[in-house]
Order: structure tokens, then sequence, then C-alpha cells
């Protein structure tokens, strides 16, 4: 599978991560290696095999539906930069 | 060119549940902004998610109640997404194994006629936080009460063909919801939201025209203007020699015109991968049953039963079933006057009139329904006429008193004394020779009139069946 360098930047957009020009190259080609190893992997015949959801086999544990935590918001927002309100303040964010 | 439009929609309900959906923060509409949000909803680092067994159980109601496959077994996965609202940077949602499957729900239309819409799925997923814009010097607010609360996607099939039917639609699930008690559903508070998926094609085609998404709908009357001006819209588009674009719109509904939100063209990849810190969710068939079991009675079986077993119309049972407490109380007032009929007429007439003209909700209605069974027990026995009643009913919105004491205290009591209603009936008989005389003629009609004299000069509290059949006794 062939992934060039304009994907790179769209995965980086994606996941908001700066990676200079020179990175790029290199970064284009180490993820062309991984995609190599993942045609491999997909050569193999998984027909009847059923997608694995988590690498461990057990069932998910359910929680009673009881408040166990309190209102620590002054505490809490001692850990922010900025608040106001009681909101917690950012830059700000235009759809 | 006459076109057709195809309409899905997407529904969001919060499941009315003590605590969020992966954590023990209490989860309660209208708290002070991020006294509900703890270090599991803050996204803390170490923090890891427990699955409320509640909103669970709530969504595998849900699907019981459409007829829907249940998920035995559902996975839940993570939508990434970058936006502040959101702090752990991905939404957690069930993808390929959602806990309800396909289903189907019936709408009734306007001209009384029926529909099947398909439910596709329904999954369980946490809702974002909320940004405020407004008024922080140049930042945005952050409240993260929302952040982790318990939402029920539940999504249509594109089956749905115009406006009308979408808000049917939207109606029904409101009341499912409602009567399962597994969520408030109050679009204005956001407790339900809606996104419509609206796509246009030349009638009787069945290939598919492109689809736009119309956002920030927040009531049943938004969601019929909205469709209706974006089938419009993109008619117009077509008809000009246009494509449509296929794109998120903001529906403003000011100005009853749409606009189109940021480009999808990164916004839509959103990398969902098997959420690792949750195991697959497994149910079995004694869970299930268990959960059928609490079922109670829904809006079309019990719009039905009320036809059958109280005589009413079709019509006057759908409205007193699109809600669970309007079918409550009305079956109250039923059972306690002994009079089904009667009932209705008072529910969906003056107390239905009574609560719009107050804005009032049927809890905050001042007439419960023991009280209004009272009245009608007093009609029924003759205390008051009907239309003393209605003055009763008035008074009883103003004062909280005992129906009979009401009655008592202010001389409504109907007059059955027949020597009062004697001197009634030859008082009318004096003052109107000319119309007696028609009446001896043959002029029949002639006697409502004398009858509504009658009843006038007694104040309206004469028992109008004596003074009808004295009158008549009378002028023989």
């Amino acid at each position: 599978m062939a992934f060039d360098k304009t994907e790179v930047e769209k995965v980086a957009q994606l996941a908001r991560l700066h990676i200079s020009d020179a990175e790029k190259d290199e970064v284009t080609g180490r993820i062309t290696d991984i995609l190599a190893l993942i045609d491999q992997m997909q050569s193999v015949d998984t027909d009847a095999v059923a997608p694995l959801a988590h690498p461990l086999d057990m069932t998910q544990r359910l929680r009673e539906d009881d408040v166990t935590e309190s209102n620590r918001r002054d505490e809490l927002q001692q850990l922010a930069p900025e608040v106001e309100e009681g909101l917690y303040l950012v830059p700000k964010v235009i759809e | 060119m006459e076109w057709e439009a195809v309409i899905g929609l997407e529904v969001h309900v919060s499941l009315s549940t003590n605590t969020k959906l992966f954590s023990g923060t209490a989860s309660i509409f209208g708290a002070e902004p991020n006294t509900e949000a703890n270090i599991f909803d803050l996204a803390m680092p170490g923090t890891l998610p427990v699955l409320n067994k509640e909103a669970l159980r709530m969504a595998v109601k849900f699907g019981l109640a459409i007829d829907a496959e249940i998920g035995k077994r559902s996975v839940f996965d993570r939508k990434n997404y970058f936006y502040p609202d959101l702090p752990k940077g991905y939404q957690v949602t069930q993808l390929d194994f959602p806990t309800v499957g396909k289903g189907s729900l019936t709408i009734t239309l306007e001209d009384g006629s029926e529909r099947q819409i398909g439910v596709t799925r329904a999954h369980i997923e946490e809702n974002a936080g909320k940004s405020l814009h407004e008024d922080f010097h140049g930042m945005s607010g952050i409240d993260l009460n929302r952040s982790g609360e318990p939402l029920l996607e539940i999504v249509s099939e594109p089956e749905i063909r115009n406006a009308k039917e979408a808000v049917a639609y939207l109606k029904k699930l409101h009341a499912i919801v409602r009567y399962l008690d597994i969520s408030d559903a109050i679009m204005a508070q956001g407790s339900m939201r809606c996104d419509v998926n609206v796509s246009i094609r030349p009638k009787g085609s069945t290939e598919l025209g492109t689809r736009t998404e119309l956002k920030n709908i927040n009531s049943f009357r938004f969601v019929e203007k909205a469709i209706n001006s974006e089938i419009q819209r993109q008619q117009d588009v077509l008809e000009d020699g246009g494509t449509v674009i296929q794109e998120t719109r903001r529906y403003d509904a000011e100005r009853d015109t749409s606009s189109p939100m940021r480009s999808k063209e990164f916004a839509n990849d959103y990398r969902y991968f098997p959420e690792p810190d949750l195991l697959p969710v497994e149910i079995d068939d004694t869970y299930i049953e268990a959960i059928r079991a609490t079922l109670p009675e829904l809006p079309d079986a019990k719009s039905a039963r009320f036809v059958s077993e109280y005589g009413l119309s079709d019509y006057d049972a759908g409205v007193l079933t699109a809600t669970r407490e309007m079918a409550e109380y009305f079956e109250t007032v039923a059972r306690s006057s002994g009079d089904a009929k009667m009932a209705a007429n008072w529910v969906t007439g003056d107390l239905q009139a009574a609560l719009n003209k107050n804005n009032w909700d049927l809890a905050e209605s001042p007439i419960q329904a023991e009280r209004l069974a009272r009245l009608i027990q007093r009609i029924k026995d003759d205390t008051i006429s009907g239309k003393i009643g209605k003055t009763v009913f008035e008074a009883m919105l103003e004062d909280g008193s005992d129906v009979d004491q009401i009655i008592e205290s202010r001389g409504l009591k109907q007059v059955t004394d027949s020597g009062a209603i004697e001197s009634l009936v030859d008082e009318v008989i004096t003052n109107h020779p000319e119309q007696v005389q028609q009446f001896r003629d043959g002029k029949e009609a002639v006697l409502g009139f004398l009858v509504g004299q009658a009843m006038k000069l007694s104040q309206g509290k004469a028992n109008p069946g004596q003074v009808n059949q004295l009158l008549r006794e009378k002028m023989q």
C-alpha cells in the first residue's frame, strides 16, 4: 500500500501533531514499512475467525448506578490555567 | 419534476441514570457548571471507565420496546476527534456491535393512517461537555457537567418521506422513552436531540440523492420547518442545474434557513477502534427476559385498550395516551367517576384547555384526577347540571377546597325540588304568553326557548330535564 507525504500530513493534522518537513520523509518511510507488514498479515485467510474486540478473554463488569464521587470543583480548578464562573477557559474555538 | 424526499433521523436521548456512563459522578440536569465533573470526567491520567449497569438496562429495555434484536455481545469503540469539551480526545460509543439492533415502530399520521418506520440500531455512548463562546474576553468557557452523561443514539432507516412523518416518528420515540422511564426527553433542555439526514430524488426513482445533515434542531416544530426548508433548498439547487453537496448544515430557526457548518473533509475521519479500556459486554436470555418482564404497557397497546375497554374514539385514545401521565390521569378519572366517556371529554376538553391556557404541565394542574372524578360524579348524580359543572371546574382552578364544598358554598347545587321548579315554570308561562300560544299551536321549537328562560331565571341551577317535563305538562 502506498503512503505518501500528503497522507502523513493528513494523519498528523487529525492527531494534532506537528511534524517538521524534515521529519515527514522519515515518517512516511516508517509508516510505509508498517503498512507493508499489515499487507502481509492481510494475506492470511481469516474468514473463519471472529474479529477480536479485546485481547483479554473476559467480559465487562458492571457498576451499580450509585453516586460515589463528590463535588471537588474548587480543588480541581486549581489545576487549570484559567477559570471563570466555574467554567474552564480555553482559547476561543469557533466551528 | 416531482420530487420525493428520503429522510433519516438520528435521535440522541440522555438516559436518566443517577450517575454517568462510566463514572460514579452524579448526572443531574441543571447543576452549577463543573460541579459534576470529577477526575474521570476530566480525563485525568490513570482513570478508567466502568460501565453503568443501569444505562445498559435502559438501552435493552428500549430495544425490547421496539421489538429490536438485542446485542448479546456489545463492544465499545473510540471515536476520535479534538474539541475542548471532549477532554479525552475521543468519545466512547458502539460502532459494529451496538446493544440494540434492528427494530421498528409504528407512527400515526394526521389522517389516522399508520406506517411502520424501521430503526437501524440504537447504541450507547457518552455525551461531550458544553462550550460557551460568549462573554469570556476572547476565550471559550467549558462546562463538563454533561461530559460522560449516558446517551442512547437511535438511528432510523431512511424510510421517512416528509416532515410530518419525521415529527410523528420523533413524537412516538418521545412517548416510548418516557413510558419506559428511561429519559426525560425534553428537547428544550437537550435531553432529546435530533439530527436529520435529508436527500431528494425524482419521484419513483430508487437511487438515493446526495444527502445533507441538519444539526441544532431543538423542538418538534423546528424539525418540521427545518426539513421543509431543506427539501425546498435542495429542489431549488437541482432545478437550477446545480448539485447538492454532502455537508452538515446548521439550521437557524429564527430565519428559517440553514448554512453549512465546518467542512467535513477532515471531521469525518474519526479513526474508530475498539476501546481497549473496556471489555466486551455480554448479556444472556435470563437477563433480557427479566427486563422484558418490566416493560410497561406502551402507547400503542394502551391506545387500543382505551378504544376497546372504554369505547373511546381512536382520536381521543391517541390524545389520551400521548403521554404516560395523561393516560394515567384519564384512567384514574374514568375509574373513580365510573364514566369513561365523560372523563375523556373533560380531560381532552376543559382540562386540556386550562393546561394550555396557563402553560401548566399535568402535574402542575390544580385539578388532579380524583377531584375531576368527583366533579363528574356530582354531574352524574344530578347534584349539579353539566353547565354548572363548567362553572365549578373554573372555580376549582382557583379554589383548592373540596368539590362538594365549592358547590355548597357558592350555592351551585341543582334545584330538583319540584315545588321550586314549578314556580319557575309558572313565572315563565306568565311572562311569555305569546310563545306559550305558539307552542300550543304546534310549534315545538319554542319549547327550547322557554326552557332557556326558566334556566336563566334559576341562574342555571334548575334541573333542565325537570323543567322541560313540567313545561310540557303545564302547557298541554
